[in-house]
């Protein structure tokens, strides 16, 4: 057992024998680069020339004053190139690609945005790139899969399994498993097998050094709260990361409610009792899973939130009590969603809109020399479809019924 | 223990064939005549694999077994009857083949004891490496079954002398890259690359990933001592039905 692989009980390296010496050897060349005084620099370099980095910590006066709470800021990584944090890691790990001596990349997608993120990776550093993605998400996410395909890549609908984004991430192992000479895994979340969780925190933890940077310049002391969405659980890590060792930062994460917890239509994991610790996709963590073990259905209004499993680094800090677990569900979330456009102007994914639901519940609790940060990791115009569809918007429909019909003409 | 009983049938044979099949895919009814069909045939060894959602070194047609098997009613408890039946009524020895999770749900103990009970004699776990394994390598060694261990040809020379000194039974060695139920070219790589794993083990050696015609197994007689036969039996079950499968099945052996 490797030590470093694990997380508490969490975490580890259950693959298959074939995959062994690539794992090994992107381990050997994560902990190279890490070590390595000049990638950090080259790195976010390469995140401030190509992705607008550091990103803005927004404050929501309006917001506030609305509440009449804590102070609210917001995270802004919808304002990256492809609109969500998840190029923090791709771009990271395509810089390891190189170091590698790989040609091609590979990447599971459920909301579609790792899926864009890898292949404009691709498309810059002239990778061949193949996307896994469940047929259900092809479905709902039809605009980024359009973009995926523009920037190059093949787009593979998956159709086994439960057609979500965990099956996606089944594909992209065999895939791997007989491509790995000249292929990297370019895994979306802080899941997987060692080295992947410490490797996708370790990028995306450059949301949290600049939130602390920002607010400690703005505002001149820490946040009482931070609140993140999550699905795998990259955001939130990436913004947990930096405030780890400051008790009196308290981290909450907030997981797909869905259809509401009792209905068992969701993907919490860590907030509700359906889950236990389990083995599957290469990791130790908690599953929501049934009692021989076979994995449960989920479901999330959020494609990027509809994951049986989570990040084994959150587990152990589920155990730990470092960080508080909660849910939102399908509607609190479009609530939240139509609040923040209306006071804001600004339009969060369905994903980060979670996080927002639950700051938006307990901000009014806070005293009002309180921080709350929240982090903003998508932006939400890809999800055009499904919130006008949760809006029922009839100009939209209207819309789509004329455009088709220009098809038909 | 399995290796003596492989040793000895080895006296007789050029190469042994183990076969395999997912459990109540497409149901336990079909699965035990499956099992009565390659019993006659000659093979020499099976393996019963317990289907699980996420098989991860399964390629398409194992992939379907195992969600039809699910989707079917097929549950742990079901298939580790089943098996203990087959060990009952068949003189050869059977193999469990399954994922991590399914053991761990278990608990390694009350499933190792189970598989005593029922007289099968190891278990193949592809997503269970040594390093993680070291409660189950326990509980096996406890109730005399054997692990098995996987070679790949990207594993180096010390590592396969490390999971030779785990291993019991036989070492399984994957032909190539990939997942189940894909072509293989049995060639002078493959030739190298068997002699590599030989000169690592003190254990016989199983061939699997690929073996779909006689050629197969001829090209493996001194190269390896068992000859493992995985998708194209389900093909061929799917496709051409049972009397397919043994002719198939007879004709290799």
């Amino acid at each position: 057992m490797n030590d470093n692989a694990y997380y508490g009980r969490y975490g580890g390296a259950f693959i298959p024998e074939i995959l062994r010496a690539t794992i090994k050897d992107l381990e050997r060349i994560f902990d190279a680069a890490r070590s390595d005084d000049t990638f950090w620099p080259e790195f976010s370099g390469l995140m401030s020339s190509y992705s607008c980095r550091p990103t803005p910590l927004t404050f929501a006066g309006n917001l506030t004053g609305h509440f009449s709470g804590a102070r609210i800021y917001i995270k802004r990584e919808d304002l990256n190139h492809t609109g969500a944090h998840k190029i923090n890691n791709v771009m990271g790990q395509g810089l390891l690609t190189r170091r590698m001596g790989k040609n091609r990349v590979i990447a599971e997608t459920g909301a579609g945005q790792h899926g864009v993120a890898t292949a404009t990776m691709a498309a810059k550093f002239g990778l061949d790139c193949t996307i896994y993605m469940s047929k259900t998400d092809v479905l709902r996410q039809r605009p980024n899969v359009f973009w995926m395909e523009r920037l190059g890549a093949r787009v593979i609908p998956v159709t086994s399994g439960s057609r979500t984004l965990k099956d996606a991430i089944n594909e992209a192992m065999r895939d791997w498993s007989a491509h790995m000479d000249t292929t990297h895994y370019v895994l979306g979340t802080a899941c997987g097998p060692h080295p992947f969780p410490a490797m996708v925190t370790y990028f995306q933890s450059i949301i949290g050094e600049e939130v602390r940077t920002q607010i400690l310049k703005s505002e001149n002391q820490l946040p009482s709260r931070i609140y993140a969405c999550v699905g795998g659980g990259s955001n939130a890590m990436g913004i947990f990361s930096a405030f780890l060792a400051d008790d009196s930062v308290e981290l909450v994460g907030v997981e797909a409610g869905g259809k509401g917890l009792e209905t068992g239509q969701h993907a919490a994991r860590l907030c509700a009792d359906g889950a236990r610790a389990g083995v599957a996709q290469g990791y130790k963590t908690y599953f929501l899973q049934d009692a021989d073990g076979q994995m449960k259905k989920t479901h999330s209004i959020a494609a990027g939130l509809d994951y049986v499993g989570v990040s084994p680094i959150l587990s152990h800090l589920h155990d730990t009590r470092r960080v508080r677990f909660t849910a939102a569900t399908d509607d609190d979330v479009i609530a939240a969603m139509e609040l923040a456009m209306q006071k804001e102007g600004i339009i969060p994914a369905l994903e980060s809109a979670h996080a927002f639901a639950l700051a938006f519940k307990e901000a009014p609790a806070l005293s009002g020399d309180e921080i709350i940060v929240i982090n903003q990791s998508g932006r939400g115009d890809k999800d055009i479809f499904t919130i006008a569809d949760a809006f029922d918007d009839p100009k939209w429909k209207s819309f789509i019924i004329d455009h088709a019909a220009q098809y038909h003409a | 223990m399995l290796e003596s009983y492989l040793r000895k049938r080895l006296e007789n044979k050029k190469i042994l064939t183990m076969t395999h099949m997912v459990m109540g895919y497409p149901s336990f009814e079909v699965s035990a005549e499956l099992v009565d069909t390659m019993v006659a045939a000659g093979v020499d060894l099976m393996e019963l694999q317990i289907p699980f959602s996420e098989p991860i070194a399964d390629g398409p047609v194992i992939l379907n077994a195992n969600q039809r098997a699910l989707a079917t009613g097929a549950t742990v408890a079901k298939c580790m009857d089943f098996a203990g039946r087959m060990a009952d009524t068949h003189k050869i020895p059977f193999l469990l083949m399954s994922y991590s999770n399914i053991l761990f749900q278990q608990g390694f103990g009350p499933f190792t004891r189970a598989m005593a009970v029922k007289n099968l004699a190891g278990a193949i776990v592809p997503d269970l490496p040594p390093e993680e394994g070291a409660d189950y390598l326990r509980e096996m060694g406890a109730h005399q079954l054997a692990p098995i261990f996987i070679f790949s040809p990207t594993t180096p020379g010390d590592r396969m002398t490390y999971l030779d000194s785990v291993a019991r039974g036989f070492v399984y060695c994957v032909a190539r890259r990939g997942v189940t139920g894909t072509d293989t070219e049995f060639s002078r790589s493959m030739d190298t690359y068997l002699a590599r794993c030989r000169r690592h083990t003190r254990l016989p050696l199983a061939v699997g990933f690929g073996v779909t015609a006689k050629k197969d197994v001829d090209f493996l007689v001194d190269r390896a001592d068992i000859a493992v036969i995985g998708t194209q039996t389900i093909r061929l079950m799917e496709t051409k039905g049972m009397g397919a499968v043994g002719d198939f099945l007879t004709a290799l052996t």
